[in-house]
């Protein structure tokens, strides 16, 4: 595969023509040598995660349709299975590569070389370890019960807590020595994450929740672990890889400002909106559902700022997968949020509550929004670690085009699934059997969606393979890569 | 903005407020909140086949809600006479609201299917009694025996239909038994008052 069209120039040439002089340039190569370990073990374990989660999710999906598969043995119900699926892709995969992303990130950033690197590395790995005590003890039958917080605390529990702790340390430390006097948007939505995932996650588990107390609580952690770990890190990735391949500033600066504060602001009030009819007091429902709809101002502001910096230059999605996975997971992010502000209201609620919309809204939440993120984070990331370029642009395009058809057949399926499914059970002249028949195609679809997306994931897992792998004796680029500006779109 | 002092303090600031507001004002005033004298606590086998209904995840299919009659249609559906209120659900830890009904609700199907001997059916297989059910089925709960194996005291499940296995006697293990005595206790019909944590509005 024929290399960029910036191979022929010299590091000082490229330096030059990016604003930078080359001492910055050797300081940048200092702060990713410093994280390289920490981000190759992460990656390498979000991978497995990968593809560990998509077996697990494949499995629960066939059995909403062929309930007579595999139910000879505990471990293989659905009821386990789902779980650990969550568990494995949100918890496993998801944030091995968004901690992992953050620490490659964090030194860049702020001009420093990272802090306590082996930190890092001891409490990503124990991080991904609690995920494995997770998974096996929600497949052996012991798991705390409620949504999101199946895995044990006392076993699981302090994997996660000393394991995020570590790598938050490390992060901070890296910012309090920091030569850079301004902090980018993706350190106040990284540095957020690390503050906000201790304090949900302690708040959840210190004790046992009884009651509709633990519906409250449970709904409170189960909503803000998406909004405060998984969407501020991914977000903040966005707000660093669209600037940074289009080499074009942030549209508004003031906006990013506006929709860091506010997205912590309502966010955090958004919980009880899965809750809504049920038997806790009105108010605080009430709350979530304002909430929710405020949830329009930092989307909108958020979403403003990523797409007005592409506007004009999607071309450049044609050549660069990280771009096309980063704005295409920017563009679901808004998707998704404004589709959560209208779910939210009760009119839409009362037809979409206890149905499959909810489980398509999550995966376009955790897949085409957060997943793609990761997906393009991975692109960026992974030469500039192993010092080489992907070595296959085909690879790259199977991957994409596998899992781009995967979640949209997924997301269309399972959506219309859901919206079927609730008007059935609106009318109570419709027996409850055809809310079953009328999502069946939906739920079929959904399981072809995630052969799609498998497919896609062992393409990516065995390019990942080739890459660090790849012999040292193949001459390896004095160069900096600059993957960006390969086509991916078609053969070269 | 330059300084990690604002970002971090302002960051945790706004998730305690948060945290007061919903998790820890709700405590306080969900804490006042008294059983209704109709409703008793689990037996020690209810309470074991409970721990089976979250072991196996039951919860990610069937809610265990009734929504209030001008709202949805629960009640119409025969799925409970009256909207579940806070105060019915002071015995259940951790709580198993739900938030999924690819299954129907089960809050008070004691009330609806009261017969325990359904139950240890429908649970081995489901598609036995429901022929459209896409309920995942619970054979490793049971025991496979030879006729001639099978002891007086065990509790032999007659499977009826095609479906049934042939050759061999399903019996029930204690956690199948304890799983349906669970489900047949689930009952919140009786009749609640505000002052017992009865309404909405005053929690």
């Amino acid at each position: 595969m024929s290399g960029s069209a910036l191979d022929d120039r010299d590091v000082k040439a490229v330096a030059l023509s990016r604003g930078l002089v080359p001492d910055d340039l050797q300081a940048r190569l200092r702060a990713d040598a410093s994280s390289r370990t920490v981000v190759l073990v992460l990656f390498t374990a979000g991978i497995i995660w990968l593809l560990i989660g998509s077996v697990f999710g494949e499995i629960a999906s066939l059995k909403l349709h062929w309930p007579d598969l595999l139910v000879e043995q505990g471990w293989l119900t659905f009821g386990r299975i789902r779980t650990a699926h969550l568990h494995a892709v949100n918890y496993g995969w998801a944030t091995a590569v968004l901690i992992g992303a953050s620490v490659w990130l964090m030194p860049r950033l702020v001009h420093a070389e990272l802090r306590g690197a082996r930190l890092a590395l001891i409490g990503g790995v124990l991080f991904t370890l609690g995920v494995a005590v997770g998974v096996v003890a929600v497949l052996m039958g012991y798991n705390d019960g409620m949504e999101w917080l199946e895995a044990p605390r006392f076993l699981a529990g302090p994997f996660f807590v000393v394991g995020g702790g570590l790598v938050g340390l490390s992060l901070f430390r890296t910012v309090a020595a920091r030569k850079a006097d301004h902090l980018y948007i993706s350190v106040w939505y990284i540095l957020g994450a690390f503050i906000w995932f201790p304090m949900l996650y302690l708040t959840a588990k210190w004790r046992e929740w009884s009651g509709v107390e633990g519906a409250a609580v449970n709904w409170f952690f189960a909503h803000n672990v998406l909004g405060f770990w998984l969407t501020a890190m991914s977000v903040g990735l966005a707000y660093y890889f669209i600037p940074k391949v289009l080499g074009r500033p942030v549209y508004s600066y003031q906006l990013s400002v506006l929709g860091f504060w506010s997205l912590a602001m309502f966010y955090s009030l958004n919980g009880m909106h899965h809750l809504v009819g049920g038997p806790l007091p009105t108010w605080m429902i009430t709350t979530s559902i304002v909430a929710s709809v405020f949830m329009f101002i930092p989307v909108v502001a958020t979403g403003i700022n990523l797409h007005m910096t592409v506007i004009g230059r999607f071309n450049a999605l044609r050549y660069s997968p990280t771009l096309r996975f980063v704005v295409l997971g920017a563009l679901a992010y808004t998707a998704v949020s404004l589709q959560g502000s209208f779910t939210a209201l009760r009119e839409v609620n009362r037809i979409t509550h206890f149905t499959h919309w909810t489980v398509a809204h999550s995966h376009v939440g955790g897949y085409a929004f957060v997943t793609f993120v990761c997906f393009g984070a991975m692109y960026y990331i992974v030469p500039r670690v192993v010092g080489h370029e992907w070595p296959s642009a085909r690879l790259i395009r199977w991957h994409f085009n596998s899992v781009l058809a995967g979640i949209t057949i997924y997301v269309v399926g399972l959506t219309a699934a859901g919206v079927a499914q609730g008007l059935a059970l609106l009318d109570p002249a419709i027996p409850f059997q055809v809310s079953v028949e009328r999502s069946m195609l939906g739920l079929y679809a959904r399981s072809v969606g995630g052969l799609l997306l498998s497919a896609g994931h062992l393409v990516f897992a065995w390019h990942f393979w080739l890459m660090v792998r790849m012999p040292s004796s193949v001459p390896r680029r004095t160069r900096p890569p600059f993957h960006e500006a390969q086509p991916v779109l078609y053969s070269s | 903005m330059t300084r990690i002092s604002l970002i971090a303090l302002g960051a945790f600031a706004i998730m305690a407020s948060a945290i007061c507001l919903l998790v820890i004002l709700p405590d306080a005033m969900l804490s006042h909140v008294e059983a209704p004298s109709q409703l008793s606590d689990y037996t020690a086998v209810q309470a074991q086949g409970r721990a089976i209904y979250v072991r196996e995840g039951c919860v990610y299919c069937h809610s265990q809600q009734v929504r209030d009659p001008s709202f949805t249609t629960d009640v119409d559906r025969g799925w409970g006479t009256r909207a579940t209120v806070p105060a019915d659900y002071v015995y259940d830890t951790p709580h198993l609201l739900g938030t999924m009904r690819t299954g129907p609700d089960l809050i008070n199907v004691g009330q609806r299917l009261p017969d325990i001997d359904w139950h240890l059916i429908h649970l081995y297989d489901p598609r036995s009694l429901v022929e459209w059910s896409t309920m995942a089925a619970f054979p490793y709960l049971f025991e496979r025996k030879a006729p001639a194996d099978v002891r007086a005291e065990d509790r032999v499940v007659q499977i009826p239909g095609p479906r049934a296995p042939q050759g061999v006697v399903v019996v029930a293990r204690p956690e199948a038994i304890a799983l349906a005595e669970y489900l047949i206790s689930l009952n919140r019909q009786y009749p609640v008052n505000a002052t017992a944590g009865g309404s909405h509005d005053s929690p």
